[in-house]
C-alpha cells in the first residue's frame, strides 16, 4: 500500500471575488522509503500541495474544496485537529525553505529540537534536550554539546538548515516533506545538505517529498517525479522516464530551455514562449495551450486527463507529440 | 583557445589590483572604527571587445561589489579601472557622466529595480533625457518605441507601469533602459536568477542575440554555474574577495584547477539522471568563512582537502598555468 494518497486534491483561494485554483485536481501517490519530486515554476502549486498534506492552508483564504489525503490509509482531511496535529512533525515532518524565518529566535535551538520530542514522546524535558544533541550530531553539527544552547542568531544559514533537519528527524517521520530545502543556500552547503537529507531518509526508511524547482536537483535525488503546471499535473513518471522520454511538450519544453553543466554547446537554447497564467484567469482546455506549439483545437476546448503512456508514467496531453 | 582570431584581442576594460574595503565601526556615540570589511581584496581582470566575462561565485564572495565597483557605483579603495584605454578610476563625477552612456548595468531584480509610478516608455526614455540623446519629443517616441521593438516588446506598452508586465518582460524592460545610451559595456548582475526556468532561455537568447547586434560586452555576474557556461567567454571564480582562477570557458569546466572550483563543479547536481546515478560528490566541508575575520593566507585553506603547510601563512597570487588560464593556488606554485 502506498504511503500517502492524494485524491483529485482541489486547495482554492478566494480573494475579491475571484477564486485563484493554486492546486486544481493533482492526485501522486508516495511509496514507502520512496524520494518524489514535485517540480514546477512559481505558481504551478507545488507548494500549495504540500501545505494541503499537513493541512496548513490558510483559511480563509484558502480551502482545500475537494480531494482526498490518505495517510496510511487513513484520510487526513477527515481527521480532527488534534488528530492532524499528533501527525505534524511526528509521522510527517516538514522541512521549510526560510530557516530564519520558521525557528523561532528566542528559543534555543535544543529546545525546538526537543519540543516535538516532548510533545509525541511524551519525554521528560532533559531526556529531550539529550536527544536534541544526538540529533545535532547526526546532522553533521560540529560542537553539538555546545551547540544545543545556542540561539538560531548565532548560526549560519547552512547550520540553521542543518536544525531544520534535526527537527525533522525528530520524532523518526514515515514522511518528510522538504520545500524548496536549499534553495536559499551556496551551492557547496546546498550539496552537503541534500545528501545529508538522502542519507537521512535511508537510514530511517523515510518517504520524501522535494519540491523544487532545480531539475539538476531532481535527477540527482528523486526516484519519481511529478511535474506541475498552473495547479495540475502534466506528466508523471520514473526520474528516467521524465529525463530520457518526456511526453508532455512543457516537460520537453522544459529540458530544451535549461543550459547543461554536462554539455558544452554554445548552441542556442529553446525557450518556452510566452509566461505562465494567471491563476485567476487559466486558459481553456489544456492550460498549457496558449504556450504550446503541437496545441489543436481540442487543447482549447478541452482539459486533457492524466493518461498513461507507458508503465507507471503519465501524461496529460491531447496530442502525441513524441510521434 | 575559445577566441577566433589569432591577433591579440582588443581589451574594452581592464582593471587592475582593485579593491573594496569597508570600514566596520563600533556603536556608540564616537564612531570608532574596529576593523574592515575586505569585501574586494586586489582584484585583476579584463574584459575584451565583444566578449562575455562570467563571474562567478557564492554569496559574499564580492563578485557583485566588484561589478559595482568597476561601474564606479561604489567607490573602490584601492586599485585602478581602465575603460576603452582611459583611467576611469579618479575621475569626477562630471567627467565620468559621458563615459557612463558607455558603461551600463542589468539589475537581478526586475521588480524593485523598475520605479512603479514611472511609465515604461519614460523608464527607458530617462537616460536619454539625463546625456541630453533625444532632441524633440518625436525624436525620443521614436527611439523609446525603438528600444521596445528590439528587445522584443511592442512600442504600444510604452504607456503601461511596470506592474502590468511579467517578471521576464520587466527584465526586457531593464535591458532596453541599458541599452538607452548605446553602451558598449553592460555589466549584468544575476540577470535570469529571479526567474523562472522557463522564462530564463528567453532572456539567454536576447541578451546572445543583442550582444552579436551591437557588439556589446558583458560582464555577467551569476551563481549558476550551467547558465554562466552557456553565456560565458571567459570565466572568472571568485572566493572571499579574490580571484581563485580565471580560464575560457572551456579551461576552466573541463579543466578546472582551483580545488575550490573543483567543488564547485562538482557540488553542482547535472540535470541528467543516468550520469548523476554514477558521479560521485566529492563534498566539501564548511561554508564560506566571514569576510570580516577572514582565514590566513590562501583563505580557501580550512576547507580545502589538498591544503599544506604554506597555505596556511602565505595568501597565493594569481598565476598562469596555460595560456589564458590563471590560478591563485600554491600547487601550482612550480
Amino acid at each position: 500500500m502506498a504511503l500517502l494518497e492524494v485524491k483529485n486534491l482541489h486547495t482554492h483561494f478566494f480573494a475579491e471575488g475571484s477564486v485563484v485554483k493554486a492546486v486544481d485536481g493533482v492526485s501522486f501517490d508516495v511509496e514507502p522509503g520512496e524520494t518524489l519530486a514535485i517540480v514546477g515554476e512559481s505558481g504551478s502549486g507545488k507548494s500549495v500541495t504540500a501545505m494541503s498534506i499537513l493541512r496548513l492552508i490558510p483559511n480563509p483564504p484558502g480551502e482545500i474544496v475537494d480531494g482526498e489525503i490518505r495517510f496510511e490509509g487513513q484520510d487526513i482531511l477527515e481527521m480532527t485537529d488534534e488528530q492532524v496535529q499528533d501527525l505534524r512533525g511526528n509521522k510527517i515532518a516538514m522541512i521549510f525553505q526560510e530557516p530564519m524565518t520558521s525557528l523561532n529566535p528566542v528559543l534555543t535551538v535544543g529546545r525546538q529540537i526537543a519540543e516535538p520530542i516532548e510533545l509525541h514522546r511524551q519525554a521528560p524535558l532533559d531526556k529531550a534536550l539529550e536527544m536534541a544533541k544526538v540529533l545535532l550530531r547526526k546532522v553533521h553539527i560540529a560542537e553539538h554539546d555546545k551547540r544545543v544552547s545556542s540561539y538560531p542568531h548565532q548560526l549560519s544559514g547552512g547550520m540553521r538548515q542543518r536544525v531544520m533537519i534535526a527537527m525533522g528527524m525528530a520524532c523518526e517521520p514515515k514522511l518528510i516533506i522538504a520545500d524548496e530545502p536549499t534553495t536559499a543556500l551556496d551551492v557547496t552547503v546546498q550539496a552537503q545538505l541534500l545528501e545529508l537529507l538522502k542519507e537521512l531518509t535511508r537510514e530511517g526508511h523515510s518517504s520524501l517529498i522535494l519540491i523544487t524547482h532545480d531539475l539538476g536537483v531532481v535527477a540527482r535525488y528523486a526516484d519519481r517525479i511529478v511535474v506541475m503546471y498552473a495547479g495540475r499535473i502534466v506528466e508523471q513518471g520514473t526520474a528516467r522516464d521524465i529525463f530520457e522520454r518526456p511526453h508532455h511538450p512543457y516537460t520537453i519544453g522544459l529540458m530544451n530551455s535549461i543550459p547543461k553543466l554536462d554539455q558544452d554547446t554554445k548552441e542556442k537554447l529553446i525557450p518556452i514562449p510566452g509566461a505562465p497564467p494567471d491563476l485567476a484567469n487559466v486558459p481553456e482546455g489544456c492550460a498549457f495551450n496558449p504556450r504550446c506549439e503541437f496545441a489543436v483545437e481540442k487543447c482549447r476546448q478541452q482539459r486533457p486527463t492524466l493518461e498513461p503512456v507507458a508503465v507507471g508514467h503519465y501524461k496529460a496531453c491531447w496530442v502525441d507529440v513524441r510521434s | 583557445m575559445g577566441r577566433m582570431s589569432t591577433a591579440e584581442p582588443e581589451k574594452l576594460v581592464s582593471v587592475s589590483n582593485l579593491s573594496v574595503h569597508f570600514p566596520i565601526h563600533a556603536s556608540g556615540v564616537v564612531k570608532r572604527q574596529i576593523g574592515v570589511v575586505k569585501a574586494v581584496d586586489g582584484v585583476t581582470f579584463d574584459v575584451f571587445k565583444g566578449e562575455t566575462l562570467g563571474m562567478v561565485g557564492e554569496s559574499g564572495c564580492g563578485k557583485s561589489t566588484t561589478g559595482l565597483a568597476t561601474l564606479r557605483l561604489i567607490e573602490a579603495t584601492g586599485g585602478s579601472i581602465h575603460f576603452e584605454g582611459r583611467d576611469i578610476s579618479k575621475l569626477s563625477r562630471g567627467k565620468l557622466r559621458p563615459i557612463r552612456q558607455r558603461m551600463q548595468m542589468v539589475y537581478q531584480d526586475p521588480y524593485s529595480s523598475l520605479n512603479p509610478r514611472m511609465k515604461v516608455r519614460d523608464i527607458i526614455g530617462e537616460p536619454l533625457t539625463v546625456h541630453h540623446l533625444a532632441g524633440s519629443k518625436a525624436e525620443y517616441r521614436q527611439r523609446t518605441d525603438e528600444l521596445l521593438e528590439i528587445v522584443g516588446l511592442h512600442s504600444y506598452m510604452g504607456d503601461r507601469y511596470p506592474h502590468e508586465f511579467s517578471g521576464g518582460q520587466r527584465q526586457r524592460i531593464g535591458i532596453a533602459r541599458a541599452l538607452a545610451v548605446n553602451p558598449s559595456f553592460i555589466i549584468c548582475d544575476e540577470p535570469v536568477s529571479a526567474l523562472d526556468v522557463s522564462i530564463q532561455a528567453q532572456i539567454i537568447n536576447l541578451m546572445e542575440d543583442l550582444q552579436q547586434e551591437f557588439g556589446l560586452s558583458y560582464l555577467f555576474v551569476a551563481h549558476d554555474l550551467a547558465v554562466v557556461q552557456h553565456i560565458s567567454t571567459r570565466v572568472a571564480v571568485m572566493y572571499l574577495g579574490k580571484i581563485v582562477e580565471i580560464a575560457s570557458r572551456r579551461d576552466l569546466y573541463r579543466n578546472p584547477s582551483h580545488p575550490y572550483t573543483q567543488a564547485l563543479l562538482e557540488a553542482v547536481p547535472v540535470a541528467n539522471p543516468a550520469l548523476e546515478a554514477e558521479r560521485a560528490h566529492r563534498i566539501i566541508e564548511g561554508e564560506v568563512p566571514s569576510p570580516i575575520n577572514p582565514p590566513s593566507g590562501c583563505s580557501f585553506h580550512p576547507r580545502c582537502p589538498m591544503a599544506r603547510a604554506e597555505c596556511k601563512t602565505v595568501t597565493p597570487e594569481l598565476k598562469e598555468i596555460d595560456s589564458g588560464h590563471s590560478v591563485a593556488c600554491h600547487l601550482f606554485g612550480g
